[in-house]
């Protein structure tokens, strides 16, 4: 049986008839094109299909599409504006921190998430923020530099 | 300076990746696509009676089923081991063997068919003790090769001596001797395998060749794929087309054809639909062919004053239930030991054994991470014994540089004296060593690794490695080459080493990597090739395309091409510099002179290794050097490790892309670290892997990483590109023993089982208690 859910999806208003069952991952990588969310674990173990929900770091894998409804949802895809990367982006990308790239789109909405509750944060903090996305190629430290770069760069835009 | 070579840059698709862009396996979508599953044996060792899929035929969403006996030929990576198949027609041997498979419209659809699926079963004892399955000649897991029979459950043994060895360790002032065990882990990419298919009937007036296939995979050896893929389907290898799109990790998961491709394959030609197959993590778990299980002696002999007077080890492997890479794992375990200190004498014996488990393979640092482990540890051992440094005593018996190991290899540039004393320094060695706090210690390894293998997977006169490059008259530089990046960077090498040469914009490079009708053949993204290799292979072929643009410009400059350089988007009078052309103008001249410029490039490998049976496997062009200090803190209440920080100096030979060899270094101590306290691969007595998702297999997570410090050392290799050698996977070998070694410093065990659980280092602060200090009175009552 399928449902219509209706939700914001990267700014744009969207409506989708999605089987009950269908996580909220499955309709934004299967329905809706939005490929840069990843499917590692399907149960919640690796953090590599991580959106924003209104705001929120969330599992999309362990999110059904029905909880969407109504929320504004952000994706990887969401994060550059205008055609611009975010400073988060660009600090992945120039630190190193994109090895394979599979887990990072869900990383990268982590920290950005993180930013934007601790805009310059210790290391603990940026550990314990990106804990929950697991990724196998770098051993996490270009991911911490990318995490204070992007930081830096947010509170000067000059520097 | 070099306007590209050495900088911090950023990679080729860093921008796709940054954004979500970038398209993988799974990403790709076709029209029509049907999704396939697979049906895995629930048993360990069982004899399939029958199956019957007629149920799952019947239901409504499924478009087609397929069995083992319709892909009867066997393939494997090894030419000469060839004993897996897509499906098993004859019997399973391990929890989690494909048995049938079903493509449907829906992946839901999908696993309800393979349900249906009857399959009638003899079950059989399970053999998953490696030393049951070698003593244990009634049960053979492989019986339906006679050979194999004569066999039992040996799926190699290998045996070499390298002089007197036993004289030499019997003779020696001190010995040491010992057993060690290193744990199964496997490679835990974050992508799941995937593969999709799609098969068009062409007409062709050719009646032996109709039709094509194009199968894009989560691969990082499209080469060998393609081959095998048209010796078990029945085709030609024109009428395949293999494509590898981004690849989301593979550490050496990916480097051999797995079921799925060849089911994809199958059921795209039955249907004549796109099939897609994408792996649960549960899948990969059991498609494993991650670290071997290894049972290891080895006995040490050297002079008072530390050198070594000669090795010898014996090894047991638990292979799993196919060969995989296990002729080549059963020689590394023993032929990549013998540098970066020299051996005297050496001999070492391996045998691998089939089990009913999921086979073991290839893991980043491939045969050789184990045995490492067990003789970097044994080292230590030794140092005590004769009380010096364990830094100095790796110190004392550097093998050196243009030297020749004990077992034939040819080892060219070395730099690991200067990794120890990187390492030394960094780490405050001198200062820390033996004068910390009971509880927090320093412990010290060293490895070595081969940059590519001297010779292919399959014997051939052919180049290892081809570069093909185009230039356009808009200034595009087009650079086709089949080498697979999974992550590690080869397609920016190749981009760099374009820009590099030809003086062009880092932008005006695009790379086309991978893709078996649009690229030359590399062989794919194993045994650390990739830089030496294709990085060579496109030094040619752009050296080539340089000297016509040198010779073009010349003649309009009326100078010498010599005097001409091509570098950060101008041609320039070496003479005069500030005679320059636009760099698009240059390739005009020349495109103008010659006709359209393209040129090819190849690397091929020199006669390399030792005379004698075996001698060529683990010889390489070059080896790259590796020292780890590792610090670590014990909580002797808990029996906690928490390792603390690592500095890991390794020598690349040249950091053509600093940022990326950081990476590896980094991303290789990480996993060595993993190994050494957290990963286990692990099994039920019933076969069932006891932790098959990645919350129940523990990797680390940002707060389980330790520390890591890497340190470049540049000896400047001789072939090497630019000087160049690897950086993939030699980084991750002293992790382990340095981790141990560390531990030993700080609470004085000796830790000679991976993984360093609590567990165990409870144990072995008891014994050491016991030890120190014997209880009065009769011995404890053990229950």
């Amino acid at each position: 049986m399928k449902q219509l859910v209706a939700f914001e999806i990267n700014g744009d208003p969207v409506e989708v008839a999605a089987p009950v069952h269908h996580t909220l991952l499955e309709v934004l990588r299967y329905g809706l094109g939005l490929t840069g969310s990843k499917q590692g674990c399907d149960k919640g173990d690796c953090g590599a299909c991580t959106v924003l929900v209104d705001g929120q770091p969330v599992l999309s894998c362990l999110t059904l599409a029905v909880a969407a409804r109504g929320k504004q949802v952000v994706t990887i895809e969401g994060l550059a504006k205008n055609g611009r990367l975010d400073p988060v982006q660009d600090a992945f990308d120039r630190c190193g921190a994109l090895q394979c790239g599979f887990c990072q789109s869900g990383m990268m909405i982590s920290a950005r998430a993180l930013l934007n509750e601790h805009p310059c944060p210790t290391r603990e903090q940026t550990k314990l923020a990106l804990s929950g996305n697991l990724c196998r190629c770098t051993g996490y430290t270009k991911i911490f530099e990318a995490v204070d770069a992007a930081a830096l760069q947010e509170a000067d835009p000059k520097a | 300076m070099s306007h590209v070579l050495g900088r911090r840059l950023r990679k080729i698709e860093g921008s796709a990746k940054a954004t979500g862009k970038a398209i993988y396996a799974d990403d790709l979508q076709l029209p029509g696509m049907l999704h396939a599953k697979i049906l895995r044996s629930p048993h360990a060792h069982a004899r399939i009676k029958s199956i019957d899929t007629r149920a799952a035929e019947a239901m409504s969403g499924v478009r087609g089923v397929l069995v083992g006996a319709e892909l009867p030929i066997r393939y494997g990576i090894i030419p000469w081991t060839q004993d897996e198949q897509a499906l098993a027609a004859d019997k399973a041997r391990y929890v989690g063997d494909g048995i049938a498979a079903v493509a449907a419209l829906d992946e839901d659809t999908a696993n309800q068919a393979i349900r249906q699926i009857k399959v009638e079963w003899e079950v059989l004892d399970a053999l998953l003790d490696p030393f049951e399955a070698l003593r244990r000649r009634d049960l053979v897991i492989h019986d339906w090769n006679d050979k194999q029979g004569k066999k039992g459950n040996v799926s190699k043994h290998v045996e070499l001596e390298f002089g007197e060895v036993d004289q030499a360790i019997e003779g020696a002032d001190v010995s040491v001797e010992g057993e060690y065990f290193f744990e199964g882990t496997t490679h835990a990419p974050i992508e799941p395998h995937c593969a999709v298919a799609t098969w068009e009937e062409t007409p062709s007036d050719d009646p032996e060749a109709r039709g094509k296939l194009t199968l894009w995979s989560s691969t990082q050896v499209p080469h060998y794929l393609h081959r095998e893929l048209a010796r078990v389907l029945g085709l030609a290898q024109s009428q395949i087309r293999v494509i590898q799109p981004a690849l989301g990790g593979a550490f050496g998961g990916k480097s051999e054809p797995f079921d799925l491709e060849f089911v994809v394959s199958k059921l795209a030609m039955k249907t004549g639909r796109p099939v897609k197959l994408l792996y649960t993590r549960e899948e990969v778990f059991y498609s494993h062919r991650g670290r071997h299980p290894m049972w290891m002696k080895f006995k040490t002999g050297a002079t008072k004053d530390g050198k070594l007077t000669g090795v010898r080890s014996k090894i047991l492997i638990d292979g799993g239930a196919y060969s995989s890479f296990g002729l080549v794992t059963s020689y590394y375990a023993g032929q990549l030991l013998t540098g970066p200190y020299h051996f005297p004498t050496y001999a070492f014996e391996a045998t691998r054994v089939y089990t009913n488990k999921p086979c073991c393979g290839p893991k980043r640092g491939h045969g050789s991470v184990q045995p490492r482990f067990a003789f970097e540890v044994q080292l230590d051992e030794l140092a005590e014994k004769l009380a010096l440094d364990p830094l100095e005593l790796r110190r004392r018996n550097f093998i050196g540089e243009q030297v020749q190991t004990v077992n034939g290899q040819l080892i060219t540039s070395n730099g690991f004296l200067e990794c120890l004393r990187l390492v030394e320094e960094a780490s405050g060695w001198k200062e820390r060593h033996g004068k910390m706090p009971r509880g927090r210690g320093l412990g010290v390894a060293g490895s070595m690794y081969i940059s590519g293998t001297a010779y292919p997977i399959y014997p051939n006169e052919m180049p290892q490695s081809a570069v093909m490059i185009r230039i356009d008259r808009s200034g595009v530089i087009a650079v086709h080459c089949g080498a697979s990046d999974i992550g590690q960077g080869s397609d920016s090498m190749l981009r760099y080493i374009a820009a590099e040469e030809l003086g062009a914009p880092l932008d005006a490079v695009r790379v086309f990597s991978s893709d078996t009708d649009l690229t030359p053949v590399d062989l794919g993204a194993y045994s650390s090739r990739g830089t030496f290799m294709v990085g060579n292979a496109a030094i040619e072929a752009c050296q080539r395309l340089k000297a016509q643009i040198q010779e073009a410009v010349a003649e309009k400059w009326g100078c010498s091409p010599k005097e001409v350089g091509l570098a950060g988007g101008l041609a320039l009078s070496l003479r005069d510099t500030a005679q320059n052309l636009p760099i698009q103008e240059a390739y005009q001249l020349a495109e103008a002179k010659f006709g359209s410029l393209a040129a090819t490039g190849s690397y091929r490998t020199e006669k390399l290794g030792g005379d004698y049976r075996g001698g060529t496997i683990g010889a390489s062009p070059a080896y790259s050097f590796t020292a780890h200090v590792a610090e670590v803190s014990v909580d002797e209440e808990t029996g906690v490790i928490t390792c603390e920080k690592i500095w890991i100096a390794h020598d690349c030979g040249k950091a053509l892309a600093p940022v990326l060899v950081e990476g590896q270094i980094e991303g290789s101590a990480y996993m060595g670290a993993a190994e050494a306290l957290m990963e286990v691969h692990d099994f039920h007595e019933t076969g069932l892997h006891r932790a098959p998702s990645l919350l129940d297999y523990k990797i680390p997570t940002s707060m389980d990483t330790p520390e890591l410090q890497a340190l470049i050392v540049e000896s400047g290799d001789p072939k090497g590109p630019y000087g160049a050698k690897e950086a993939g996977e030699g980084p991750l070998h002293p992790a382990i023993p340095a981790i141990a070694n560390a531990v030993y410093d700080a609470v004085g065990i000796r830790l000679r089982k991976t993984p360093f659980s609590p567990a165990r280092v409870l144990e072995a602060l008891r014994k050491q208690r016991e030890e120190r200090a014997p209880v009065p009175g009769p011995a404890p009552v053990r229950v």
